[in-house]
């Protein structure tokens, strides 16, 4: 992983929310850094393009508009693992995408723009891979906090 | 509930914001409207919750969090909402959800994501949930993620 130096720690635990709308809203960020607008533009992109920011932008919560998100697991035969992540991976519903390391190996969040579009997706990922898809759908939400500031 | 220029605001901006000093006039410019009118649906869309936040998302691995286990509690009905609120508030848990359990496979129905730097880390976290539910959790186990296979975010 690349390195992180001072200006790029603060810069990641600055933008992790409340970024401005306002006409010229990496200038208010640069001046609360302490940098000027075109540096921060340059690191942000850096970071981007070295995955070490995965997004930058509104995050939107698809359950408002009418959208539905759930979690879901598949158990994977380790000789298909590869064919299969890209045969899930394939599918625009498929927000994230992690290997776990249990029986069920595959975890994985569906965001679709109606709540049809969930049993849809479930469908077609059972028949593209064979595999039979454990739905956890979120029943109650205790908390979400995204937010983790930089260790390195 | 949102227009078609909501949508069409969400669609141009779900992949991220454009790196140029005025951001929601480039916005405005793709979507033919005023930048006034951009910033004040961002506004309204925040503030009803259509927008959880407006920021970076980083990878966890890239900033030092490289252990990440998926918690999960198998805990009474009548418990679960009370649990759920004491361990949603522990500062290192990030997400906490009730979920259905899959039985006779998996019977949780509580999870909670915890990050760390090392296995050892989130499980002695994964303790400290275990000693404030005592008795009210009749099986947990900890599922570490070892590898990200994709994480592009939602897309309509």
């Amino acid at each position: 992983m690349p390195e992180l130096d001072a200006i790029d720690r603060r810069l990641i635990d600055e933008l992790q929310g409340g970024f401005p709308i306002c006409a010229e809203p990496y200038a208010e960020v640069a001046g609360r850094l302490g940098i000027g607008e075109e540096e921060l533009l340059a690191r942000l992109g850096e970071l981007l393009g070295q995955r070490v920011l995965t997004r930058f932008g509104p995050m939107y919560q698809i359950e408002r508009i009418g959208g539905a998100f759930t979690l879901a697991a598949l158990a994977v035969p380790e000789a298909r693992y590869e064919e299969v992540a890209a045969q899930v991976n394939a599918l625009p519903q498929v927000a994230h995408n992690y290997r776990r390391e249990h029986q069920l190996n595959m975890w994985f969040v569906l965001a679709t723009e109606t709540p049809d579009g969930i049993g849809e997706a479930i469908s077609r990922i059972e028949r593209t891979t064979g595999l039979n898809v454990r739905n956890f759908p979120k029943e109650r939400e205790y908390f979400v906090e995204m937010k983790l500031a930089v260790r390195t | 509930m949102i227009d078609d220029i909501d949508r069409a605001l969400i669609v141009a901006t779900q992949g991220g914001l454009p790196l140029v000093p005025r951001p929601y006039h480039a916005v405005a410019g793709r979507l033919g409207i005023a930048p006034e009118e951009v910033m004040a649906r961002l506004e309204k869309l925040l503030a009803n919750g259509v927008i959880r936040r407006i920021g970076a998302v980083p990878n966890h691995y890239a900033i030092g969090w490289t252990a990440n286990g998926m918690t999960v509690w198998d805990v009474p009905e009548e418990s679960v909402d009370e649990v759920g609120a004491e361990v949603g508030a522990l500062d290192f848990v990030t997400h906490c959800y009730r979920r259905p359990r899959a039985l006779p496979e998996w019977p949780y129905n509580l999870f909670a994501m915890v990050h760390g730097s090392t296995h050892d880390e989130v499980r002695s976290k994964a303790g400290i949930i275990a000693g404030l539910l005592g008795a009210r959790s009749r099986a947990h186990d900890i599922l570490f993620s070892s590898r990200i296979l994709k994480k592009s975010g939602l897309r309509i």
